[in-house]
């Protein structure tokens, strides 16, 4: 079974990187290859880190409110580059009205402040759909 | 424990220590073969081990006169004050921002008008990272964590209708604090506020952001000059200004233990006291303006010890390492903010008791001023209604409790003062550590706070899986379908109003001006003038924050850290 390569960044100016560094940590303990990007990534650098560590999984860690902007960004560079298996999963600060139009464009793992490491881990290797499966 | 003739229960060691002993086994053993106590860790949030009764015995080492003091007195573990809160209250600051600054500025006023006694200024993320509202980078971050400032413009709109003069004002800004707070006293002026008396706070403290909250623009060396600069400028023209509020906050927030926090904000202190004393200054000149910033988490005791144990270590290290007289210089004095991250979203209700839990420890602890978080912090920044809630917690607190009548309440408790004296050798064992790398800086170049917090907030996580911890809402008494709190939702509406109003902005200025200061400001980095002068001939130009701050890029770069999981 080939590990589960994943992308955690923080996308935004925001600096604040606890949840982000907390669950590179978990997926990492959990067997799964995690690449930790670093702050302040712009949609172009994450996706193409993306492209670099050829990932499965793509975790966007958001507190400041600038998911809209960020998280069609990302998609749309995906979709662009081809990458339209990899999952992208969001952790961080989600008012409740924002979340019909991130499911909209295929994210679905919404990961709220006080989610379970496990949750999180279980989300992920039940969803992803690893290249050498397919 | 000894009864004594008349009656009264009197716990007392006696030489031989054979008294808990005895307790131990008369009463204790049959209490416990009979029923067995929790099977819980009984630790703090920390992680640290907490005995099952504390008495005479564990404060063996302790002295009153050394390491209490009477209120008032070095070293200050019972407080600054020898009146406590008799005198005047702490202070009551809420920190509060958010959209542009006509939108913030009707915050503070219904925040005075509600009673408040200072104002506190949140600024956005563009802001905090010396970025204006119409650059690549800012793109859906204008107004949402804070408020917009832009330029000089804009801090004039802030302040509008509040005189600058009559009010002390905490400003939460780092990398971009000279260029701020220079708009600031621009703006003081223009409403014929005299310099010499205004009063009031930029956090200033960049240290922190390197090691936690990561608002960083310089590498470390040349952001240490911008904040001995303002040192410097402060005292000469602003002497009634606290220069830097070096911040425990952040860092506890990013998942350090209590310990840490306590180590690592005083141990900033001194790296500050040892650059302002590199850069010229007498230590008694600068060290009665710095001031301190502590989060208030959830374990009430542990807290209450970190504070007193905060001043303690300060009045001992600028008595005892940098020969500070002054008294001034001695006294720590700390703004506290209750913890943000033990907000839940799940049930933001059982927020308003965790606040006023550590609120009151706060207050057990002497802070000098307070903000309080409000119930739905969580989840956005907060509505009108739930920021005056959490006022009125403090007020209910000072005015109710009756916990203001007495000076250090806990003081001489056995169980405070063992915790006090815990926490104050741990953290001059961290002083060490720090110390061995050749400072702050340097610990920071090798990632070792970095490091340590990343460590201690894995280890949290871990112990609320497993249950160790319990989060009423989260991990235990969890409800299905809880009913939506009313948020506060920042639209992108902001955005776009300070876009327009920065590109009016950049028609209606002299650009001559501005191209002339930032030129000078440039010149004046590179060698070795004093910033502060520069950058308020850059603001009275109208020069942007970005503009500025850019200016500052050229000369010094970008910093960029290694990450580290």
């Amino acid at each position: 079974m080939p590990k589960i390569r994943v992308i955690i960044a923080k996308p935004g100016l925001d600096g604040h990187d606890r949840g982000a560094k907390v669950i590179a940590r978990a997926l990492r303990d959990a067997g799964m290859e995690v690449v930790y990007t670093g702050l302040r990534q712009s949609p172009e650098q994450i996706v193409s880190a993306a492209l670099q560590e050829d990932a499965d999984v793509i975790g966007l860690s958001i507190l400041s409110g600038a998911h809209n902007h960020i998280c069609p960004r990302v998609m749309e560079l995906l979709k662009e580059n081809g990458l339209t298996d990899v999952l992208v999963v969001v952790g961080g600060i989600i008012p409740d009205v924002d979340m019909p139009k991130l499911r909209a464009m295929g994210i679905n793992g919404i990961f709220l402040p006080g989610t379970a490491m496990q949750t999180i881990v279980d989300y992920v290797t039940a969803n992803v759909r690893t290249r050498q499966a397919t | 424990m000894t009864t004594q003739a008349h009656g009264i229960i009197t716990p007392h060691a006696s030489s031989d220590g054979s008294d808990r002993a005895r307790w131990e086994r008369e009463t204790l053993a049959p209490a416990l073969a009979k029923t067995a106590e929790r099977a819980v860790p009984f630790t703090t949030i920390s992680g640290r081990p907490i005995e099952r009764v504390y008495s005479a015995e564990d404060l063996a080492s302790f002295d009153y006169a050394r390491d209490a003091g009477d209120p008032g007195e070095f070293p200050y573990t019972r407080g600054i004050h020898p009146t406590g809160y008799r005198g005047k209250l702490w202070t009551m600051r809420q920190f509060a921002g958010f959209g542009t600054p006509e939108e913030t500025n009707a915050r503070y006023r219904q925040l005075l008008a509600a009673g408040g006694t200072g104002l506190s200024v949140a600024f956005d993320l563009p802001t905090l990272m010396g970025r204006d509202p119409d650059h690549a980078l800012s793109l859906g971050e204008v107004g949402k964590c804070g408020v917009n400032i832009a330029s000089l413009a804009d801090m004039e709109t802030l302040f509008d209708g509040i005189p600058l003069g009559d009010i002390t004002t905490s400003m939460t800004i780092n990398s971009p604090a000279p260029m701020l707070f220079a708009m600031y006293l621009v703006v003081a002026e223009q409403q014929g506020a005299s310099w010499k008396a205004l009063s009031g706070t930029i956090q200033n403290d960049i240290l922190k952001e390197f090691i936690a909250q990561k608002e960083y623009i310089y590498p470390p060396r040349p952001s240490m000059r911008l904040i001995t600069d303002i040192f410097q400028f402060c005292v000469r023209e602003v002497p009634r200004w606290n220069t830097i509020s070096v911040s425990g906050y952040h860092i506890r927030e990013a998942g350090a233990t209590a310990a840490q926090e306590l180590a690592f904000t005083l141990r900033d202190g001194v790296e500050y006291v040892q650059w302002g004393i590199d850069a010229g200054l007498e230590v008694d000149e600068f060290a009665p303006r710095i001031s301190f910033f502590f989060n208030a988490h959830s374990d009430f005791f542990e807290e209450i010890a970190k504070y007193r144990a905060a001043r303690r270590i300060w009045a001992h290290v600028m008595r005892d390492r940098f020969g500070a007289t002054d008294e001034r210089s001695w006294k720590l004095r700390f703004h506290t903010q209750t913890a943000g991250v033990s907000l839940t979203g799940q049930q933001p209700y059982n927020n308003v008791v965790r606040t006023a839990l550590q609120a009151l420890s706060a207050v057990l602890g002497g802070t000098n001023s307070l903000h309080t978080n409000s119930l739905d912090e969580a989840l956005s920044l907060p509505t009108a209604e739930a920021a005056t809630l959490a006022l009125r917690t403090q007020q209910i607190i000072a005015h109710e409790s009756g916990v203001a009548n007495v000076v250090d309440p806990l003081g001489g408790s056995y169980f405070v003062e063992k915790l006090t004296l815990d926490l104050e050798r741990e953290a001059y064992a961290h002083f060490e550590v720090i110390d061995r790398m050749g400072g702050m800086v340097a610990a920071i170049e090798h990632g070792y706070p970095q490091k340590e917090i990343a460590e201690s907030a894995y280890r949290f996580q871990q112990s609320v899986e497993r249950k160790e911890k319990i989060i009423v809402g989260v991990n235990g008494y969890a409800e299905e379908n809880e009913l939506p709190v009313p948020i506060l939702y920042i639209d992108e509406g902001a955005g776009e109003r300070q876009i327009a109003r920065l590109r009016q902005l950049r028609k209606d200025r002299n650009d001559d001006a501005v191209r002339r200061t930032l030129e000078a400001l440039k010149r004046g980095a590179a060698g070795g003038d004093n910033t502060m002068p520069l950058l308020i001939d850059a603001v009275r130009a109208y020069a942007t924050i970005g503009e500025m701050c850019d200016a500052l890029r050229q000369v010094w770069g970008e910093y960029e850290e290694v990450p580290v999981i």
